[in-house]
């Protein structure tokens, strides 16, 4: 299929999923992407993880109760980050073991609820995966709302988003609330991870939070550019993907994946200054 | 006007069921630099923690007079992979006063750049952080305590793992901020605190002696804070010799 014949069924009003679910895609994948930069930077890429995990439980009583799926992930997703956080202020434990824990045990407690649910390998077969199919028009503006919520959160908090990343000690001292903001960090990386679940399906949805981040780093020295890379290379990936799923008939989702994977290991490869072959030649 | 512009006065801290610090009495001058020695475990990044706040205090108070403290943490507490300008290193020291939700104005750059001069990093301002040497390093992080012009600073082992040129500039700078504003400084090397501090901090737990290097010539403060010998070469070092029990 070329990308013409792409673009005519992305109008085509019998296709009308097709396009909603190119929008979802595209706007998780950027949102994904902004936040990504703080997680891949401070090193959280496991958070991440969990709270892809762990916003599944939130989701399997929203579909239960025919509620909406955005509202449930969102607070089953801050539920587990403030379990860990409060849990990990036990000294004893180091925070990736009651990361560990949680995050499995709100994964558990997903797949018994979603069990309960009729035609229940269906659904839960959409939740791990993805699917492009389902998106109610609704959808679209609570992912849109959220996006442009999230970004602004990020443009207004990024100093001292930063401040802490550098350096925790000295932000305390300088007298930053620390705690609040790894808890902003923490709900923002739940949103995103929320809304890129439908499309692209809880397992793969951390991809899309680091991958594009990760390759992001590997083009740039300066963080500005980074957080702008990051965004556009998720939404490209996306929109790439989304493509090839339809035209070859290949899930969505670790379509979407793979592009991204390609991506990132051809900067690995090729970036200017960190680059394998630029080190190699130089 | 009060000569101290920093005071711990019966500081205890509690650090996860144990003592860190106890009863510590310590007042740091205005204009001086000042040593802080002792061995590994000694409470001496707890004293800095507590001064700056960022311990709870079990016992005791500490004033710190106008202008704060600045502080300078060990090279490793800073994510040097972070991709950073050298400015936007020292920026970071400002978030605080630039408020939230507001960016950097032109008087906030001006004081970066200031900041960098004084620590002559002045031309490696857009340098990203992870292309410096170890000593450029430390300098930035003093850049950044710099920028928001305390009365004191705060170095917590600036020495470490740096070379003998590096650690001779860094020296030429510390003396030059105590005399302007007041340094403390955290240390293992006790020669080079004890020639170039104008009054030193010994403890072990707590505050086991203090005063300039000429006043502190009785070995058994050096035996009791570092818990070693009348023949340990540490006191051959510093030019003392044990009298004879």
């Amino acid at each position: 299929m070329t990308p013409v014949d792409f673009l005519a069924d992305l109008v085509n009003p019998d296709l009308a999923f097709l396009p909603k679910a190119l929008a979802v895609a595209v706007m998780a994948a950027i949102m994904c992407g902004a936040v990504g930069c703080y997680v891949v930077l401070r090193g959280m890429a496991f958070i991440g993880d969990a709270v892809a995990h762990a916003v599944f439980p939130g989701l399997a009583v929203a579909f239960l109760l025919s509620g909406s799926l955005v509202v449930g992930g969102t607070i089953a997703g801050v539920v587990t980050a403030l379990l860990v956080a409060v849990f990990s202020q036990n000294r004893r434990l180091k925070e990736d073991s009651v990361i560990g824990v949680f995050f499995v045990a709100a994964f558990a407690l997903g797949i018994v609820v979603i069990s309960r649910a009729p035609g229940y390998a269906g659904s839960l077969q959409q939740f791990l995966f993805g699917s492009i199919t389902g998106i109610p028009d609704r959808d679209l503006y609570v992912v849109g709302g959220t996006g442009l919520a999230l970004l602004l959160v990020i443009v207004l908090l990024h100093k001292e988003f930063v401040a802490v990343s550098l350096d925790r000690e000295t932000a305390r001292a300088l007298g930053l609330r620390v705690f609040q903001l790894d808890l902003v960090l923490y709900v923002l990386v739940t949103l995103a991870v929320v809304m890129a679940v439908q499309t692209i399906g809880n397992i793969l949805v951390l991809a899309l939070l680091v991958t594009p981040a990760s390759t992001a780093r590997l083009l740039t020295d300066r963080l500005p550019a980074m957080m702008l890379l990051a965004p556009a290379i998720g939404a490209g990936s996306a929109l790439v993907g989304l493509y090839l799923s339809w035209s070859w008939d290949l899930p969505v989702g670790g379509t979407i994946v793979l592009v991204l994977t390609a991506v990132f290991l051809t900067a690995y490869l090729f970036a200017p200054r960190h680059g394998v072959v630029m080190r190699t030649l130089e | 006007m009060n000569p101290d512009v920093l005071t711990l006065t019966g500081v205890t801290v509690r650090l996860g069921g144990r003592t860190a610090l106890e009863d510590a009495t310590v007042s740091v001058r205005r204009g001086a630099f000042t040593g802080l020695v002792g061995p590994n475990g000694a409470g001496k990044t707890t004293l800095l923690r507590a001064a700056l706040g960022l311990v709870p205090l079990t016992a005791g108070s500490v004033t710190l007079s106008g202008g704060g403290a600045g502080y300078v943490p060990q090279r490793h507490e800073f994510a040097w992979d972070f991709p950073a300008s050298v400015q936007d290193a020292v920026m970071s020291g400002l978030v605080r006063r630039i408020g939230l939700f507001r960016r950097p104005g032109v008087r906030h750059w001006t004081a970066v750049w200031d900041a960098l001069d004084r620590v002559r990093l002045g031309d490696l301002r857009k340098r990203p952080v992870g292309e410096l040497s170890g000593g450029q390093r430390q300098r930035v992080l003093v850049a950044r305590a710099l920028v928001v012009d305390p009365a004191v600073l705060l170095l917590d082992e600036p020495f470490t793992g740096l070379d003998m040129p590096s650690q001779e500039l860094l020296t030429g700078l510390f003396t030059a901020l105590a005399r302007e504003r007041s340094v403390l400084m955290a240390t293992h090397d006790l020669s080079a605190a004890a020639y170039t501090c104008d009054r030193l901090i010994l403890m072990n737990r707590t505050v086991v002696g203090e005063g300039p290097f000429a006043d502190l010539k009785d070995p058994g403060i050096w035996m009791r804070t570092f818990q070693v010998g009348a023949d340990s070469h540490l006191l051959k070092t510093l030019g003392l010799t044990a009298v004879e029990a």
